[in-house]
């Protein structure tokens, strides 16, 4: 409680600040008035229909991000285990563009999520096979490295061969992730997915806890191996994938966020959990107010700002890491 | 050639005089006069003035872009040439006495062929309506179809000064994927202007081409929002053509239009982006 | 009352089998040692009583679901894992996940008492990967008491200790035993084994070549065929005493 409290503030107020802050330059009442009553002309369309759902989609791929990190990390029992170090983004991202690229995502309007959605499920399942729980820091870094590059590969392959010229531009977003001009239509094709994800690894808690002692302890302790299992591949794909096929792939925040909360914890699985999904979202609302504070006009991506944090985080577990599992 | 990446390319074109334009053609040998005989064009542009304004047989050539339907207006005439893609080797062997190009994206390309001791006429892209004008004049004279051009330009100022609105003026906007707007500058400002329009873009400060964001166009709320087409496949650029704050804005004027392949070149088929803004500013109705 | 009734059990890796057919069953008030060479199929037998290994036969516990399982043995495994630095209390306290139902004071107490019995008192706050491995040894055993089980299956629990830590741990399970309950430790300190236990098991390639008294399991012969030593056996004021020496082939 006493870490969920904090964060969660902090969390509100990053997700008031991003409603306020916009190349607009509102007025802070004047939006407030337009966002609640509706009352303001185009103040309303700016506040309900593009600050909105981009706040909101912060707040819900953030926790998305921290949450699948913190619950992949602790099935793995490996702090480097992160959706889009280890390729489940990027192979999200490929699902997605895909689904996009061969007009599936046209056909139905939840073919762009499931898509993504089967690409983060094939990569979790490549994962667990090449690296598996307790696989050590060598063999989860190699798969991953693997897999996106091959994603990443696929996805500009893809990309470039498009008949929209367009589509060959959006590589970067595809890797980096942007929150950009997404309005509410991507908020509702995310959420439902996201929602039952969050609820399958919140409740992951107790059964992260005991593995904490290996597999045979947590399996004597009453835990259920293979529903865990499977509610982590399926919760992580669900999150991941909902959150790239909206927002790409933003990288770091599932690595950072659970390796700093940690401590504040006690390291336990089952308090980081729901404190990884707050932190995460912070982070995400933070980096996407920073994008537009750094470069108003244009679209900076997520990615860069959340690897520029992240990668000196990374090289540090690695340090820390070198001697343990290598 | 470098492909084009769905603005129009009056888009990121900054003020160019027609001056340029003259100078690049002075100097030629007489033997210009009466037209050279194998001419080839590597540019969307000079493609269609030159299909427009060459002798039969004269033109050898058109680049591939000028039998695509999104950005040509020429795609039936165009499938009367033979299509090159804009490379010294293929442009080369076909042993053109003039290569017409644009300014901006073939630059090696063109010192290239210079060096090869092939000819070459760079038209840059139109940025007023009365470089569009000369432009025919001026691509006449190289190709020795004086009086042709003469006649075509001519009758084009003439429709182009009948089209002026006079009236109350209403605000329209650009807007293409990535939130690109363009501004003043352009040749594409001076036919919303022309028409009885004020461009938002162009009261935003943007010259030329530049991003603006959702917001501040939704803000500005124009009466009128000039969009692109989509393209075949997907992209997410092209998404913000279909956010429901912009369908909003769209649906409070009752006005749609699109921009297509008319408004690309600085052609006597802009005629036919004008009459489509004359037909939105007639559908808006005068004053409020 | 029995506690763990194995019949006809077999594990096979691939064809091989690594165990066969064991009968055993383990009452309350025992403390069996599971004794054998490396390889004899100890911690297999253990795993796959508990239902953590495809076997073949019949074990009581397997054939629990894995909440009620939890609640009739706790297991130590030999691999002495923590992923994360959870403090020795912390730690401790994962033993009670099995009992969801427990009220908090009922919690309370089983891990005071856990931490109490193996001396971690003064451990309490401290991170469990920041302690010696031998320390790390004792939490993860305090971890199982708590767990507060009928049966106690431990794989190579004393396995790394010093002298100390050995004798307390084996007089722990001694207790535990003397309580009513029941504890199954695969041990291969053939002295410490003959000293605490009420009963050994002993294994060699897969099968149970003797089960019973410390004394009885013990026998030269068998000593000679499965271990392929001498041993000394004495019976001193602090109990038996037996010491392997002499090494034969």
């Amino acid at each position: 409680m006493k870490v969920l409290l904090p964060l969660g503030v902090v969390g509100a107020l990053l997700f008031a600040a991003s409603l306020l802050v916009g190349p607009a330059g509102l007025g802070l009442s004047e939006s407030l008035k337009a966002l609640l009553t509706g009352q303001g002309g185009a103040v309303v369309l700016v506040m309900q229909e593009i600050r909105l759902p981009r706040a909101l989609l912060g707040l819900m791929t953030g926790a998305a991000l921290g949450l699948s990190g913190a619950a992949m990390q602790g099935y793995l029992r490996n702090p480097l285990a992160e959706p889009g170090l280890i390729g489940v983004s990027a192979t999200a991202a490929l699902g997605a563009v895909l689904s996009l690229q061969t007009g599936l995502a046209g056909l139905f309007a939840l073919a762009l999520p499931l898509s993504a959605l089967a690409g983060a499920t094939v990569a979790v399942l490549l994962i667990l096979v090449l690296a598996g729980p307790r696989g050590g820091a060598l063999s989860l870094i190699l798969a991953g490295v693997a897999l996106s590059a091959l994603a990443a590969a696929l996805t500009s392959l893809v990309l470039n061969l498009s008949p929209n010229p367009f589509a060959a531009m959006e590589i970067v977003y595809w890797m980096m992730g942007s929150l950009a001009d997404r309005s509410m239509t991507h908020v509702w094709l995310a959420a439902p997915f996201m929602a039952v994800g969050l609820v399958m690894l919140l409740s992951l808690g107790r059964s992260l806890d005991a593995l904490t002692l290996g597999e045979d302890a947590a399996a004597s302790m009453g835990v259920n191996l293979t529903r865990l299992r499977l509610a982590v591949i399926f919760g992580t794909a669900l999150v991941v994938g909902a959150s790239v096929s909206v927002a790409g792939s933003i990288g770091f925040v599932g690595l950072v966020v659970p390796h700093v909360l940690r401590p504040f914890v006690g390291a336990r699985p089952s308090r980081l959990l729901p404190a990884a999904g707050l932190g995460g979202a912070a982070v995400v609302l933070a980096a996407d107010i920073a994008v537009r504070l750094i470069a108003p006009d244009q679209d900076l991506k997520l990615g860069v700002l959340t690897a520029l944090i992240g990668a000196p985080f990374f090289l540090h577990l690695i340090w820390r890491l070198r001697g343990e599992h290598a | 050639m470098a492909r084009r990446i769905g603005r129009p390319l009056w888009g990121f074109v900054p003020s160019f005089k027609a001056l340029v334009l003259a100078a690049l053609v002075a100097g030629t040998s007489p033997a210009l006069a009466e037209g050279p005989g194998r001419v080839v064009s590597i540019n969307l542009c000079t493609d269609q003035l030159a299909m427009l304004l060459a002798a039969p047989g004269q033109l050898v050539s058109v680049s591939h872009l000028a039998s695509e339907v999104q950005s040509s207006s020429m795609v039936q005439e165009a499938q009367a040439y033979p299509m090159n893609r804009g490379q010294v080797e293929q442009v080369f062997l076909m042993r053109p006495d003039l290569v017409l190009s644009g300014t901006y994206t073939q630059a090696s390309t063109v010192a290239l062929l210079r060096q090869l001791g092939v000819k070459v006429v760079q038209v840059p892209p139109a940025t007023s309506l009365g470089e569009a004008v000369e432009q025919i004049r001026i691509v006449g004279r190289v190709l020795g179809q004086e009086a042709k051009a003469n006649a075509l330009a001519d009758a084009f100022a003439a429709q182009i000064e009948s089209a002026r609105f006079q009236g109350d003026r209403r605000s329209a906007a650009f807007y293409y994927p990535n939130g690109y707007t363009t501004g003043s500058g352009t040749l594409a400002n001076e036919v919303l202007e022309l028409t009885g329009f004020d461009n938002i873009g162009a009261d935003a400060g943007v010259t030329g081409g530049g991003i603006l964001p959702l917001e501040r166009l939704v803000l500005a709320g124009p009466d009128l929002i000039v969009t692109s087409q989509r393209y075949p496949g997907a992209s997410r650029s092209e998404d913000i053509l279909v956010h429901p704050a912009l369908k909003a804005v769209q649906a409070k004027a009752g006005v749609e239009l699109q921009s297509d392949a008319d408004w690309i070149c600085g052609t006597p088929h802009l005629l036919r982006a004008i009459t489509g803004l004359q037909a939105a500013r007639a559908a808006l109705g005068a004053g409020e | 009352m029995t506690l763990l009734s194995l019949e006809n059990l077999t594990v096979r890796r691939g064809l091989c089998p690594v165990v066969e057919n064991v009968t055993l069953t383990v009452a309350e008030g025992e403390f069996v040692g599971l004794i054998g060479p490396n390889g004899a199929g100890k911690t297999s037998l253990m795993r796959a009583a508990l239902g953590l290994l495809p076997h073949e036969g019949q074990s009581s516990l397997a054939q629990l679901s894995p909440g009620l399982r939890a609640r009739a043995a706790a297991f130590l495994p030999q691999g002495r894992e923590i992923a994360w630095p959870l403090s020795v209390e912390a730690l401790v306290a994962l033993g009670r996940g099995a009992h969801l139902a427990a009220p908090p004071d009922a919690d309370r107490q089983a891990v005071d008492r856990a931490i109490d019995r193996m001396g971690l008192q003064t451990y309490r706050a401290r991170s469990a990967t920041a302690l010696s491995g031998g320390e790390q040894a004792r939490v993860l055993i305090a971890r199982a008491l708590a767990q507060d089980t009928p049966l106690l299956l431990a794989d190579e629990p004393v396995a790394g200790l010093d002298p100390e830590a050995q004798l307390k741990t084996m007089e722990v399970f001694a207790t535990l035993a003397a309580e009513g309950r029941a504890v199954v430790a695969s041990i291969h300190d053939l002295g410490l084994a003959a000293r605490s236990c009420t009963r050994l098991v002993l294994m060699q390639a897969g099968r149970v070549v003797a089960d019973g008294a410390p004394r009885a399991v013990l026998s030269d012969e068998n000593l000679a065929q499965v271990f392929g030593v001498r041993g000394f056996h004495a019976e001193t004021p602090d109990g038996p005493v037996f010491q392997p020496m002499g090494i034969l082939r």
